[in-house]
């Protein structure tokens, strides 16, 4: 099982290591939308600290939505899917390995380019680490739900935006507890309260 | 042993139209009772006067929207373990119904903010909470919509239910305390005045009633749905 | 081993076939014919257990095979129309990874040496590879499957030159020879000697 889990992760990487114009574009959305919010709404400072944690927040969610139609579509499209189907490990297993995959294609990166956005809105830089944890832990939830949006939606027309309608409110606690984790940590206890409430988050798991 | 003979959709047919028939009755006098009651024989609330009322209705719809989701995920749930096709047929027949009651507490959750708190809108934990589940009905619609294939649109419906389902609490809890976070000076829109016996029963009378409409409009769905799927043999 | 009990198939309303049931033993060699659209891919899929047949039921060694799940899987090879590969992954690559998700143990000169049979460059990115020589890269995966019962091919010969069709027939019969049980579809008339024909 561990073998099989390996390989799908190893192959996945390797594609996105070998393409990587697929990660660069969905970085490089995250950062555009994140500059796209202080020309909506004025860049007065104040309000850029106090919305920070929220907008990115939203980017990476959106970000993390671009890439999830391709999860399971180009597997299907070469004949791949199959073979996982057709495997000897349980689907379950792979289900996991490739939401793994997506996450440190997608997710892991955001998390480690979220503080450099945070500069851009003026954040304090003892709430970097406690924003760049938050997506960390956040973001693999964000891949494991969207991996079961991404199966149900496979193969049929209107799939991207579909696939949004079933994911995001789905998203709503992850965004709520990862952006309120800056509340949080900015005004009294410490970070492990919620650190304990994300765990619980990351027993979900995907169906085929 | 009865239960697994009307399983079938074909057997299914007519007693679903008399199921129909029966909950149209009681639902109306149901409704009849409450309204009555709820318009003219409960109390005028000291502190929003005649406004209140329309509690009666948001209060029993946001009851029943919950409760419908709930009851399409076990039907949902039954069409994966025993796979029926009634159970999924079942499910897809009550989300439109589901996705009417969340509207309705949606909307009248709204008039009721206007004359008492002046807006129409307020972020506040319940009202967003049912934001969040007419989403999940119309993801649950929506995916239903967009496959051809029956079976698969079951499966797939089913799937996405009982996922819903499960995040249900998940999402109210953490939109609770998304709440407290952002508190602000306003208080809840949806806080219910003091409950006089009258104001209780009206709106369990309404609750009921809204429930007999729900069966009655899902049997009519459910009736469609085998027609369409070439079920019914006669009507 | 391989028993299907009245399939039925449906296809976008229209019935391809009905109350099809089929036996495949050891050392069988068994032909699907038929023309385009008359459902060969699909009872091919029906008996990998990718598709669910409308009516009716597969048993492997007496089993249903829904219920037996990765036991199943393990048993069988299945190459279907489609490559089975990442353009971006060599071949030695793609075949390492498609070798450990069926479970099979093979090491690199395995690997090598089974596509070399087939001729292919193992280092070579499959993107680079005219459609022939994917196919044969998909097909090299048959070179290391020696120990898997039962062979699900479905258009092996197709697209392929004299060379390579005479090397997948070979490999064929040599699986049969040492009890394995091979199922393959095509449309060509001119086919393996020596199989039995079910025509759709």
């Amino acid at each position: 099982m561990l073998a099989t889990a390996r390989a799908i992760v190893y192959r996945d990487l390797l594609v996105a290591v070998r393409r990587r114009s697929d990660v660069a574009v969905a970085l490089l959305f995250f950062v555009i939308v994140t500059s796209l919010f202080p020309l909506g709404i004025g860049a007065e400072p104040n309000l850029l600290r106090a919305i920070a944690p929220g907008v990115i927040w939203v980017s990476a969610l959106l970000s993390s939505l671009l890439s999830l139609r391709r999860l399971f579509e180009a597997d299907h499209d070469d004949g791949t899917l199959e073979q996982m189907l057709l495997g000897a490990s349980p689907l379950g297993v792979v289900a996991a390995a490739k939401a793994l995959a997506h996450w440190m294609v997608t997710g892991m990166p955001l998390a480690v380019i979220a503080p450099l956005i945070a500069l851009q809105y003026d954040l304090a830089p003892q709430l970097f680490g406690v924003l760049a944890l938050s997506l960390l832990l956040g973001t693999p939830v964000l891949s494991l739900i969207g991996a079961i949006g991404a199966a149900l939606t496979l193969g049929l027309r209107g799939g991207g935006v579909l696939l949004s309608l079933l994911v995001l409110p789905l998203y709503v606690p992850v965004l709520i507890i990862g952006a309120g984790a800056r509340r949080r940590a900015s005004s009294c206890c410490s970070p492990r309260c919620w650190w304990w409430r994300r765990r619980s988050r990351l027993g979900q798991s995907p169906r085929h | 042993m009865k239960w697994f003979w009307y399983a079938s959709p074909q057997t299914f047919y007519p007693l679903a139209g008399t199921i129909a028939r029966a909950s149209g009755i009681v639902a109306a006098l149901l409704a009849a009772a409450g309204l009555y009651i709820g318009f003219f024989v409960a109390p005028t609330d000291a502190q929003q006067g005649e406004a209140y009322r329309i509690i009666f209705i948001h209060v029993p719809a946001a009851w029943m929207s919950m409760f419908i989701y709930v009851v399409m995920a076990c039907w949902a749930a039954l069409g994966l373990a025993l796979n029926t096709r009634l159970s999924g047929m079942m499910a897809s027949a009550l989300a439109p119904t589901g996705a009417l009651f969340t509207f309705i507490a949606l909307w009248t959750g709204s008039l009721w903010g206007k004359p008492t708190w002046g807006t129409y809108w307020v972020w506040d934990a319940r009202l967003t909470s049912e934001l969040i589940l007419l989403f999940l009905y119309l993801g649950f619609m929506a995916l239903q919509a967009a496959i051809d294939d029956p079976r698969r649109a079951d499966r797939a419906g089913a799937l996405l239910a009982i996922v819903g389902v499960v995040n249900i609490p998940i999402i109210h809890y953490s939109v609770v305390w998304w709440n407290t976070l952002h508190q602000g000076a306003s208080v809840s829109v949806t806080r219910a005045p003091t409950m006089a016996a009258t104001m209780l029963t009206g709106m369990l009378l309404m609750a009921l009633a809204f429930w007999a409409y729900s069966i009655a409009v899902s049997m009519v769905r459910v009736r469609c749905i085998i027609r369409e799927r070439g079920g019914a043999s006669s009507s | 081993m391989l028993e299907a009990a009245n399939l039925t198939c449906e296809r976008g309303g229209k019935i391809l076939f009905q109350k099809l049931s089929l036996r495949v033993s050891k050392e069988d060699l068994l032909r699907i014919a038929g023309d385009n659209g008359s459902g060969k891919t699909s009872l091919l899929r029906i008996l990998c257990g990718l598709a669910w047949p409308a009516h009716g039921e597969v048993r492997w060694k007496g089993e249903p095979i829904r219920r037996l799940g990765e036991e199943y899987s393990r048993s069988l090879v299945h190459i279907g129309h489609a490559s089975g590969l990442k353009d971006e992954l060599t071949a030695a690559e793609n075949l390492a990874v498609t070798c450990t998700l069926a479970g099979i143990r093979a090491s690199d000169p395995a690997i090598r040496d089974a596509l070399g049979r087939f001729t292919i460059a193992p280092e070579r990115q499959v993107r680079h590879l005219s459609q022939g020589q994917r196919r044969r890269a998909a097909l090299a995966r048959l070179a290391l499957s020696g120990d898997v019962p039962l062979w699900l091919l479905d258009e092996p010969f197709a697209a392929l030159d004299a060379a390579a069709s005479a090397l997948v027939e070979e490999l064929v019969r040599a699986h049969a020879g040492r009890g394995g049980a091979v199922v393959y579809t095509t449309h060509q008339a001119a086919a393996l000697r020596d199989t039995r024909v079910i025509e759709l």
